[in-house]
């Protein structure tokens, strides 16, 4: 699906992605691992476009989507959500998931006036799915409300909901479980599998090893910009190389 | 009678001035501080046309297509900028189009101004009389509060409100900012040329002094007051300030203060706008969620 080949990014004297090269196949599930600091974030803005690389290629499906401008990316088919959560505050749940799909006959100044039935028949296709997603995530009850009033947690699943509402073929997935609690994590986590039986891809970002066990099928290990190993998350967790870079020993 | 009927004539024209900058700055989250440009140049085409007998359809048309003409080529260096960055440069504009109204003598007459603009007739129907004219403003208002609605609750709109609050979320959901940007700040620019063709006919002269800072100033004023990012808002603040700036204007105040109007006008202001900051950031009216329900999320 996504094939990297010598990727590099440095910003002034630091080698944030150096010649990184990794391929996630069919892998359903791939997961990024790496001390803080190691680049993993970095290579997700150099994936989804937000940062040109210095060096290599990025493909996507065979094709290439390095130097492609963000919105390019996503309409491509991949779609991220980030460390940090980045809901639209002062919209509400509803309205934060109704951004997400793609091409919207609604965007077009033009269509909006001459194509009203059919910007009134997909809102309302939106609006089904949306609320279908919402379900999901166990959100219903909060659709109408402001997005800033969700807790944390909260907001995470709805950025997870969005993500998914975009319709990608890949979602990549920014520490989707940091900082919330182990029931929300479980919800998380049955929402993802629920996806991949959905045939979609994902691309994680995780630090809490239990959850990337349970979820990757390919874990690639990431330190200091470099790739160092790569394999099923059951042999990674044993690798000498791995275990130095987390532990320094 | 007449300083009714004056009254609410400028408080329409206002009303769709500022509900054309809500957008910008309500929806989409463009501090625009050079909309006056816009309503200038409305104002300018409009008269210039109409000046040189061309009928009043084709000047408002071409007033319009005029205003969003130059939003669209101003838009587009000025939009690469961010927030700041684009209201200095927006600022910058503002000027620059007075200082051609100022200078380009052959075209606007320069400070003179340009006296005598002739009142609307518009299909057949003249608009000269202050109730008709008022009528006029009414009818475009209501055009305007409705087109503007009908595209704030669309789904063009739902993006503007997502650019306005998260520019990069909604970059990765793949909506070309830029281009909504563009799209927001042409639409205004075409309602604020509107409010500037109606107000330029109905005082019949203008002049480059009255397209300064200050009025954006004042629009933005009504905007931020009624309570930007709602529909009614700008309505509501139009009323209030532009009643009281009107009706301070026929005070009848000893000759004596007479002087002292003008800077007594901008301090109030000014103070005004200090109260609302500290009280009530979000305007008269404020943007709201539709239940407020808010207790259920600790429940969880």
């Amino acid at each position: 699906m996504l094939e990297l080949n010598g990727v590099n990014k440095s910003f002034g004297g630091i080698q944030a992605v150096s010649h990184c090269t990794l391929n996630t196949k069919e892998y359903k599930i791939s997961g990024l691992i790496g001390p803080n600091g190691s680049g993993k974030t970095t290579l997700f803005n150099l994936v989804t476009g937000f940062i040109p690389p210095d060096h290599g290629e990025i493909h996507f499906q065979g094709k290439r989507i390095d130097g492609l401008l963000p919105h390019e990316v996503a309409i491509r088919g991949i779609v991220r959500t980030f460390q940090i959560t980045r809901i639209l505050p002062k919209m509400t749940v509803l309205e934060n998931m109704l951004i997400a799909p793609p091409h919207q006959t609604g965007e077009k100044f033009g269509s909006l006036w001459f194509k009203q039935k059919a910007v009134k028949k997909e809102e309302g296709e939106n609006r089904k799915k949306a609320l279908e997603l919402i379900d999901l995530v166990r959100l219903s009850h909060l659709k109408d409300q402001f997005a800033e009033n969700l807790s944390y947690g909260q907001q995470k699943l709805l950025e997870l909901a969005r993500g998914l509402m975009a319709d990608p073929k890949m979602i990549l997935l920014d520490e989707p479980t940091a900082g919330i609690n182990p029931i929300m994590i479980k919800t998380i986590m049955e929402l993802i599998l629920k996806m991949k039986e959905w045939g979609m891809f994902f691309f994680i970002i995780e630090h809490n090893m239990d959850v990337v066990i349970e979820l990757c099928e390919w874990v690639f290990v990431l330190d200091n910009g470099e790739k160092i190993a790569e394999g099923r998350p059951r042999e990674i967790q044993n690798d000498p190389r791995v275990i130095e870079a987390y532990l320094g020993v | 009678m007449d300083l009714f009927l004056h009254l609410w004539i400028m408080i329409l024209i206002y009303t769709i001035f500022a509900m054309s900058l809500n957008l910008e700055v309500g929806y989409t989250g463009l501090f625009n501080f050079g909309h006056v440009a816009f309503f200038g140049i409305g104002a300018y085409t409009s008269a210039l046309l109409t000046l040189h007998q061309v009928p009043f359809e084709l000047a408002f048309a071409a007033a319009l297509i005029a205003a969003g003409l130059s939003g669209f080529f101003l838009s587009i260096p000025s939009l690469r900028l961010r927030g700041d960055y684009f209201g200095i440069a927006t600022l910058g504009f503002g000027e620059i189009i007075r200082m051609i109204f100022q200078n380009e003598v052959w075209l606007t007459k320069g400070p003179m101004g340009l006296p005598g603009i002739p009142k609307p007739v518009l299909f057949s129907c003249r608009f000269a009389t202050l109730p008709q004219y008022l009528l006029l403003t009414l009818g475009f208002a209501i055009l305007t509060f409705l087109v503007l609605r009908f595209i704030i609750r669309s789904p063009l709109g739902r993006i503007f409100k997502a650019i306005r609050e998260d520019e990069v979320a909604s970059t990765a959901l793949g909506k070309n900012v830029f281009h909504f940007r563009i799209k927001s700040f042409v639409i205004g620019s075409v309602f604020a040329g509107l409010a500037g063709t109606l107000w330029g006919h109905y005082i019949t002269f203008i002049s480059p002094g009255d397209f300064t800072l200050l009025e954006t100033i004042l629009v933005l004023l009504i905007v931020v007051l009624g309570g930007k990012g709602t529909e009614w808002g700008p309505v509501l603040g139009a009323i209030v300030l532009i009643f009281f700036q009107e009706s301070l204007r026929f005070l009848r105040l000893p000759a004596e203060w007479a002087h002292y109007l003008a800077p007594l006008q901008q301090m109030i202001f000014g103070g005004l706008l200090v109260l609302l900051m500290i009280f009530r950031p979000e305007g008269i009216l404020r943007e709201k969620g539709k239940s407020t329900d808010v207790g259920t999320k600790r429940c969880q």
